[in-house]
């Protein structure tokens, strides 16, 4: 008797580290325009295809084409331009806040602008994002006062949250916007929740649930997918797929599954798969799947592809663990390139509206800087009270935080 | 009523009041619970308003935060205490913070409904006191009502509250007061005073203990299963002990216990839960914190063993009335 072959464990790897080429030969990107578009009413088994493809509209020439060319004017699209500009723009002065000491910590979202703004024009007003905290596009396209922003990032006296939370960790129920909890995926299962609620109430409100690749490993990822499926909770499942999780390639998260969309299919929920790099799709696709869920037709999962351009956030360096010049790779571009580009060759842009788009942005967000930093940064100025520490814990103070808040004598 | 009869009254009771209530978790629906608590409800009020879950503790929770912050009234059952662990990161990072984080912005007016304790032969995985993994997250509420009158009120006052409440539900006073004598009849709760439940609506408030017997020798402080265990040690020991029944261990009612030891000057807590960083050892430093020029002995703790909770040796676990005689024999002698 011959003993069997020893059994190896198996860890995947990236395609390349630092040191090495960029190689996103298996990315496999289908050309613009080729995927279909079905009705929303559409049974899950008959579009089990998408969840493996690429829905994209932008060609290489920046031309729309094909079935999800969405119903989007050119002014609608010149904000939608503005909003992934702005985005920007706030995320370069706030990273440049963080290295000059006025906050602990910030996450920008360079490269992955296009899946928060779009989706937010999308959503209605009374609906309700579960945001990471890489979706600031979703206050940003709906007019949240960037100074908010800036002095909740601050933890001045200003700050929205009395500085309790750490910096992007956002809420504003008036703008459909979830407090976001900064411990990964809880928020998935609860976005299924308030879809529930809302069809419980007989309401018409929808929920968008946000979650990046690496944390769909956890359990809450798939307790939402059994909620949503079993109720068929009038909610969209977000899956950013931005490649990486801090250092770990969406290939750990992901394990056999062929794409994070196709987690989808074993729940009997609709699948999408979206370039998310490409405003006009990832809008097209949103759209979709939130008509499915305010017609009462259930969730849908959209896997967002796109790229961490990046840090993950301003306490990590990729270069210890991609190839340097890997986010210049990435073959889905760039989301703000390829929108100006789609503008321009339309007739609607020019180089020079962007270049002055570009100056009037930065004057806008650096006076709303001003502004904020006039109500203090976290170790200079105004700052919350120590009393705020006690408030909010509970409705009514009880009388145990009573007798601990006059020990600190506020 | 039972306690049963009496949780399902207040089920009953808030979900006639309040459409927002709704009422889910495993086997809950159609079945009405393993334990029975939700029988009914369904076929009254409808399977959008009371309904089956799939077994996902973390489901079950984290659905129920995003209902509470919509502006529904959620009252979840995990069907023990001991399988709420799946649910905890819910309940902690997230149900318990959701008012602070978010400056009051969103809300969490959600109650997580668990049986807890032992007395059943339940072994490990039923007979779990978890109490002092909540008392130790700040933004919960924890409760464990020792009888029917009390689980209807005070049940009723948690769905009305505006923050997150955990209501441990002690298994073995499901269908009648158990004093820790395993090995006598089992007793049912329709000769107890406190089975007297009215039909409609009343509240008993958070936060406020009770004495359920007045003493001058010693204070008991206990909660759940243990008043009974302890008024069953004080009749057969004859020492004229001070029996609290803590109802809420928080918010605690920390006048009530102070007023009693700085009377009685001694104490003894009383729990099932292990002993290490259990429940007993807030209650112990609050008693020496404000009544220590008043004591005249240590205070004592009589609770579970550190161990996990044993299936054939439960009699050899369950600290009944024989542990809490010798103890309040031994308190009362020391000097």
């Amino acid at each position: 008797m011959t003993s069997p072959t020893p059994l190896h464990f198996h860890v995947p790897e990236p395609a390349s580290r630092p040191g090495g080429k960029p190689d996103f030969s298996g990315v496999s990107i289908p050309k613009a325009g080729s995927v279909r578009r079905p009705p929303v009413d559409v049974l899950p088994e008959e579009i089990r295809d998408l969840a493996y493809s690429i829905i994209r509209v932008l060609n290489h020439e920046g031309r729309a084409i094909g079935p999800w060319v969405p119903d989007l004017s050119q002014d609608e699209l010149v904000a939608g331009l503005r909003h992934m500009m702005t985005l920007r723009t706030f995320d370069a002065r706030m990273q440049m806040a963080q290295r000059q000491g006025k906050t602990s910590f910030y996450m920008q979202h360079t490269g992955e602008e296009a899946v928060s703004c779009a989706f937010r024009i999308a959503l209605g007003p009374d609906d309700m994002n579960f945001p990471t905290y890489r979706q600031a596009g979703l206050l940003i396209a709906h007019d949240y006062p960037l100074v908010d922003m800036m002095c909740q990032i601050y933890s001045n006296e200003h700050d929205p949250l009395k500085g309790r939370q750490l910096p992007v960790m956002y809420s504003s129920k008036k703008h459909g916007f979830f407090s976001i909890s900064g411990n990964l995926a809880t928020q998935f299962v609860q976005a299924v929740g308030w879809a529930m609620a809302s069809a419980i109430k007989r309401d018409n409100r929808i929920a968008a649930a946000w979650i990046g690749d690496g944390s769909t490993a956890e359990s809450d990822f798939h307790a939402a997918l059994v909620f949503a499926s079993t109720y068929k909770a009038p909610v969209v499942l977000n899956v950013v797929n931005n490649q990486w999780a801090i250092s770990t390639f969406q290939g750990i998260a992901r394990g056999g599954s062929g794409t994070f969309a196709a987690r989808g299919l074993g729940f009997g929920i609709p699948a999408l798969r979206v370039d998310g790099n490409d405003y006009l799709a990832t809008y097209a696709v949103a759209k979709w799947a939130i008509e499915r869920a305010r017609l009462n037709l259930g969730p849908t999962l959209i896997e967002y592809v796109t790229y961490r351009a990046g840090a993950h956030s301003t306490s990590d360096d990729p270069s210890a663990y991609r190839p340097k010049h890997e986010s210049e790779e990435w073959p889905l571009g760039d989301p703000v390139i390829r929108l100006k580009q789609h503008l321009i060759a339309a007739g609607a842009w020019s180089e020079e509206r962007h270049k002055q788009t570009e100056a009037e942005i930065l004057a806008t967000v650096i006076a709303a800087q001003k502004e904020a930093e006039a109500f203090g940064t976290l170790h200079s100025g105004g700052k919350p009270s120590a009393r705020d520490i006690f408030e909010d814990v509970y409705a009514e103070l009880p009388p145990h935080l009573r007798r601990q808040r006059q020990q600190i004598g506020v | 009523m039972t306690m049963i009869e009496a949780i399902r009254s207040a089920l009953d009771v808030s979900m006639a009041r309040n459409d927002d209530v709704v009422v889910y978790g495993e086997d809950v629906g159609f079945f009405g619970g393993v334990f029975r608590c939700t029988q009914g409800l369904q076929q009254k009020y409808g399977v959008s308003r009371c309904f089956d879950a799939p077994i996902s503790e973390c489901g079950i929770v984290g659905t129920a935060i995003g209902m509470a912050a919509y502006g529904l009234r959620p009252c979840v059952e995990l069907q023990f205490a001991d399988y709420m662990y799946p649910a905890y990161d819910q309940i902690v990072s997230e149900a318990a913070r959701l008012r602070y984080r978010s400056a009051g912005d969103f809300t969490c007016p959600l109650v997580i409904r668990m049986p807890t304790g032992g007395g059943i032969f339940g072994g490990q995985t039923h007979s779990q006191s978890p109490e002092a993994l909540f008392t130790h997250v700040a933004g919960l509420k924890t409760v464990v009502p020792s009888n029917p009158y009390d689980a209807k009120g005070l049940l009723i006052s948690a769905i009305e509250d505006p923050d997150p409440v955990i209501f441990l539900e002690p298994k073995r006073l499901y269908n009648g007061p158990f004093d820790g004598h395993h090995d006598r009849p089992v007793t049912a709760w329709a000769r107890h005073e406190l089975s007297e439940v009215p039909e409609g609506h009343y509240t008993t408030p958070l936060g406020k203990a009770v004495t359920r017997r007045a003493g001058e020798a010693v204070t008991i402080l206990a909660y759940g299963t243990m008043v009974h265990v302890a008024l069953a040690a004080v009749e057969e020991t004859g020492v004229d002990a001070e029996v609290i029944d803590l109802r809420t261990l928080l918010p605690l009612d920390l006048e009530t216990i102070a007023a009693s030891v700085a009377k009685t000057g001694r104490c003894i807590v009383l729990h099932e839960a292990t002993l290490t960083s259990g429940f007993g050892a807030e209650l112990t430093a609050l008693v020496q914190e404000h009544c220590f020029y008043h004591l005249e002995a240590p205070v004592m703790r009589v609770t579970g063993w550190d161990t996990p909770y044993p299936h054939a040796q439960e009699w050899d676990y369950f600290p009944g009335p024989v542990r809490l005689g010798q103890a309040l024999r031994e308190i009362v002698e020391a000097r």
